[in-house]
């Protein structure tokens, strides 16, 4: 009953949409704000039914109605209830109809916020969310339909995917990717109206756009985060991040909405890349879709294919319509955009923003070629090949350092043009940064030319952007004679937007710091411990005290538990744990990490001999791990700070 | 300057579209041709664990040479006690095996990263299997013969090459149709 | 207008009820005679666990050897990870014949070369840069290039000679900026 329910709430919900998306423009047409308004409605009721439709399914796992396809999929009786709420998007089917759920909620604040606002921008922006929505709930009764009925109704189901319910981040990573990822529709969603309703010839959408952008900018970022630390905390290998096809198509939009956040401001503040911008927002949406279909699908991953029916379809004529749409809607654009033409000088914060751009589009370009490329060569010369790891970071090496550079140098330039004298006073610092990073750097025992170059960078670009928030507390100070603290706070409430710019780079030089550092000096070591023997990785010894066995409800667990000893002393122990599932074949490794500031100590079980007589462990040494996710908080900070509006004086 | 910037746009979206269109036709599963098709199957020399029944048996611990199968088609399948696909050809592999007692062809099991006791387990459980089956060490072996996962069934020609590769559950048509065309191209020579 | 919206979201709500209602009938007639799809088998089952074949702990030099070769070959049975980093058996396996390969005297190359004659050249996780495969290799440098060469060109044809009373009012425009927090910020 329940599942019939919700089927009808979406059924009922892709008319309202259909309806929505359909009478928004006639409305429009005939000048009647009042059915623009009835049209709103539309928005609200969608989102009202596709939560009862959320609702009744989170009510259906949690209640076990093997009745429902997706519950007969994703449930077991024996999985702990905070999972079984969390496999909402543990599969296909489910991740579908949170992705509605996300797009709706989205629509609804969208329209909620700029109801008031005139102009048919939002009415059209409403138009092309609904138009998005009503792809998903397409999907929702068609190929991706949760609630299909099972007959007979199964007395147990096989419990959500193993490597899902091993990690409480699965409970983070996945609703703000969605986030993130949904968020991207509404610039997309504005640029369409923009164009639509004309407004693009004026700068006023982008302003709204830009937020909109933020705020799911922000929610990737800190999605991508979790997502590395997900992988490192379950996956076993000591890793974060290993460009696989699913982490590319989360970091493809990322780099070309971080593109459009920085050119944005140039077409704020110069009046140019109007078109260039639009295409960003285009190319952010695509390609979130895009990331979805290749995932999806089932296109691009060869050996763990499972099949997917028809979904994939569906995707390809979604992708084709948008692009078929915005390519129209651009082409018919772009002859009124007039662009101003002029620089003022090249040493500019324009130029680096040229730059900037040209980099984040290019490593775009390189991911998607990468991550496509084996279809490619399977489609035009009939040969499979894999493009993995080595070659993404031997190709992404040298444009993720032009970008370290790019953020030191461009909070340093003003806008506009600089002359020789301001350059050296401003370049003073951040050298001093580079020279500092790169001597402790050699000091430690880097030679690698990359990592050398990315410490130095570090250095170059964390003292700049460091030394804009003292620059402005100086010049508060000469101004206002205020104190240290209180002219930075002031400073920041003062210009959320810049200061939150500056605190999201140092937060990515964080990151940047902790990736180069922990992959530069990671350690490792693998070896089979006979009870009481010990292994050694720089500086850390373990000594393995036992090999044990527990039954849990819905797992059988296998751990082995190692003393980390210290000059002869017992000062902790790591227990890294392997857990059997009845439904996986595979076992599923639970590595367990001691972190500290300075660097994790990773111990992951790799095999034993059941009888307890031994265990094989990799003894994993990761300096400054902590460092990213740390960095990773600090980017949603920054991303939150420049959100808030400006009040008019703190 | 608008028609050709949608002009632009076009030429790179179509050939995209085209080229996911085509992806989604093909199999996923499909690993392609093996790249031994063809070749000159690798040699092993693995110790038989499961002897098999009747006429096919051969005792446990018996070695078994590649080389010393030369001149008859080898079926060779690999799979584990663990491997869910396995149960679902175990049936049929047995079962036509014994359809071609007295003719050249010989077929072997190779357990791929499993024990003994846990493969000699899963065929009483499963019912027995007609022809025997060895253990792989190290999965030397399966890596030889560039093994993805199991089930995978290779055929061997007369000649000691590799004609055919099955990735994923056998099914007695093709079994038929291999072994027989083998057979025939064997006694055609 | 919001009773407008009150009004749309009620008759929705209970459309859907109706519609639920219509459809659970002949439904549950259907479901009567539909059993459930077998779900997909999945035909390539990664690693079973068994106990594990002990490493030996060799000399430095070769380990390093085969980590480097090992780095660069692909798991058969993961998504996209090396032999060396996955933590699957058939990689341990995989990076053991890799060590027993360097160490019986074989070349880095001819250890690929095995594995590529095994696997195809899908086994490597850097295609070779030749062929076909060099577009992947090129195109991404040809787009930094030419978008280099785009914006210098852009810059110099749009950047204007500044007129020299001017130039301090640009340049001391972010210490102004900062010290008012002004920078005409849009938010």
């Amino acid at each position: 009953m329940i599942g019939t329910l919700a089927h009808g709430a979406i059924l009922v919900s892709l008319a309202v949409v259909a309806f929505g998306m359909f009478f928004i423009p006639f409305a429009i047409k005939r000048d009647r704000r009042d059915w623009v308004a009835l049209a709103y409605s539309a928005v609200y009721t969608n989102f009202l039914l596709i939560t009862v439709a959320t609702v009744a399914m989170v009510w259906a796992l949690v209640t076990h109605d093997f009745s429902l396809s997706y519950v007969a999929q994703v449930g077991s009786k024996a999985t702990p209830l905070f999972y079984t709420i969390i496999s909402l998007w543990g599969a296909l089917e489910g991740s579908i109809l949170f992705w509605a759920w996300v797009l709706a909620m989205y629509a609804a604040a969208v329209v909620w916020i700029n109801a008031d606002r005139p102009g048919n921008l939002v009415p059209y922006a409403a138009a092309a969310l609904l138009g998005i929505s009503l792809f998903f709930g397409i999907l929702l009764v068609g190929p991706a339909d949760p609630f299909k009925p099972v007959f007979p109704v199964p007395l147990d189901g096989p419990g959500p995917n193993p490597l899902l319910q091993n990690h409480i981040l699965m409970a983070v990573h996945p609703p703000l990717l969605y986030l993130g990822y949904v968020g991207m529709s509404v610039p997309f969603a504005f640029a369409v109206g923009a164009m639509l309703s004309g407004e693009v010839l004026t700068d006023d959408w982008i302003k709204i756009t830009r937020r909109w952008t933020l705020s799911s900018w922000g929610l990737l970022s800190a999605a991508i985060i979790a997502g590395m630390w997900w992988s490192y905390e379950v996956l076993g290998w000591g890793g974060y991040w290993a460009w696989d096809p699913v982490e590319n198509a989360s970091f493809m939009p990322w780099l070309t909405a971080t593109a459009f956040l920085h050119s944005v401001m140039v077409q704020e503040r110069r009046g140019m890349l109007r078109l260039w911008n639009l295409n960003l927002v285009v190319g952010t949406f695509v390609l979130t879709i895009l990331g979805t279909f290749l995932t999806r699908s089932g296109i691009i991953s060869s050996v763990h294919a499972f099949t997917t029916g028809t979904i994939g379809y569906y995707f390809l004529a979604f992708i084709a319509v948008t692009l078929l749409v915005a390519l129209a809607l651009v082409a018919g654009t772009s002859g009124r955009l007039k662009d101003e033409k002029r620089f003022d000088g090249p040493a500019s914060r324009e130029t680096v923003f040229l730059l900037n751009n040209l980099f984040l589009t290019a490593f775009m370009f390189t991911v998607l070629l990468g991550t496509l490329f084996p279809l490619v060569a399977e489609s035009v010369k009939g040969v499979k090949v894999s493009v993995g790891e080595p070659f993404f970071n031997r190709m992404s090496l040298p444009m993720i350092v032009a970008l370290l550079f790019l953020m030191g140098v461009g909070p340093a330039l003003p806008w506009k043009r600089i002359t020789m004298p301001e350059l050296k006073a401003k370049l003073r610092a951040p050298l001093v940064g580079a020279a500092v990073m790169l001597a402790i750097a050699i000091a430690v025992g880097t030679r690698n030319f990359y990592a050398l170059v990315t410490f130095a960078f570090v250095g170059f670009s964390g003292a700049s952007n460091k030394f804009e928030f003292w620059y402005g507390i100086r010049a508060r100070q000469r101004a206002h004679g205020e104190n240290y603290l209180t002219a930075l706070f002031r400073l920041m409430a003062g210009n959320r937007r810049r200061y939150g710019g500056y605190v999201a780079h140092l937060g990515i030089l964080t990151v940047a710091l902790g990736i180069a550092a922990s992959s530069t000096f990671r350690t490792e070591t693998e070896a089979t411990l006979k009870p009481g023997d010990s292994m050694t990785v720089s500086g850390h010894t373990v000594r393995l005290k036992q090999v044990w066995g527990r039954e849990e409800v819905q797992r059988s667990v296998i751990g082995a538990t190692l003393e980390i000893v210290k000059n002869g002393a017992v000062t902790g122990t790591i227990e890294p744990k392997m857990n059997f599932y009845p439904t996986s074949q595979q076992p599923v490794p639970t590595p367990q990490v001691k972190s500290s500031i300075a660097g994790d100590l990773y111990a992951n079980l790799q095999a034993f001999r059941p009888d307890g007589s031994s265990a094989t462990v990799r003894l994993i040494y990761e300096p400054m791990v902590p460092w990213i996710w740390i960095g990773g908080m600090i980017v949603v900070l920054g991303s939150v700070l420049s959100i808030l509006p400006a009040r008019s004086r703190a | 300057m608008n028609r050709t910037r949608a002009f632009l746009g076009m030429l790179i979206a179509i050939p995209l579209i085209w080229l996911f269109a085509r992806g989604m036709g093909r199999d996923p599963r499909d690993l392609g041709p093996s790249p031994l098709a063809g070749r000159e199957a690798p040699g092993f020399k693995l110790a038989v664990f499961a002897p098999g029944q009747e006429t096919l048996a051969r005792p446990a611990g018996d070695t078994v040479r590649l080389e010393s199968l030369k001149g008859q088609v080898v079926v060779l399948n690999f799979w584990a006690s663990w491997c869910l696909a396995c149960r679902d050809e175990h049936e049929i592999l047995s079962e036509v095996a014994r359809l071609y007692v007295g003719k050249p062809v010989h077929f072997l099991g190779v357990l791929y990263n499993d024990d003994a006791a846990s493969g000699n387990k899963w065929i009483a459980e499963m019912g027995g299997q007609s022809y025997p089956s060895v253990l792989d060490p190290g999965a030397r072996t399966a890596i030889d013969y560039g093994l993805y996962g199991v089930p995978e069934t290779f055929f061997l020609d007369a000649n000691g090459r590799v004609a055919f590769k099955n990735t994923g559950p056998v099914t007695a048509t093709v079994l038929h149709r291999v072994v027989d065309s083998l057979i025939a191209a064997a006694a055609a020579k | 207008m919001t009773r407008v919206r009150s009004v749309f979201a009620a008759l929705s709500l209970a459309l859907t009820l109706a519609l639920s209602l219509a459809v659970a009938m002949p439904r549950a007639l259907v479901a009567q005679q539909a059993p459930a799809a077998p779900r997909d088998t999945l035909v390539v089952t990664p690693e079973g666990l068994r106990a594990g074949a002990p490493t030996k702990a060799t000399d430095p030099a070769l380990e390093a050897r085969t980590s480097a070769v090992a780095s660069g070959l692909r798991c058969p049975v993961c998504q996209g990870l090396s032999i060396q980093d996955s933590p699957s058996e058939l990689a341990q396996q995989m990076r053991s014949l890799v060590r027993d390969q360097l160490a019986a005297g074989k070349t880095d190359e001819e250890v690929r070369a095995y594995f590529i004659s095994k696997y195809g050249e899908w086994i490597l996780l850097e295609p070779k840069a030749s062929g076909f495969n060099l577009l992947v290799y090129a195109l991404p440098v040809l787009l930094v290039v030419g978008g280099l060469g785009f914006i210098i060109t852009l810059v110099r044809r749009w950047t204007v000679a500044p007129a020299l009373g001017d130039a301090s009012d640009a340049s001391d425009a972010s210490d102004r900026d900062a010290a008012d927090g002004g920078e005409n910020s849009t938010t």
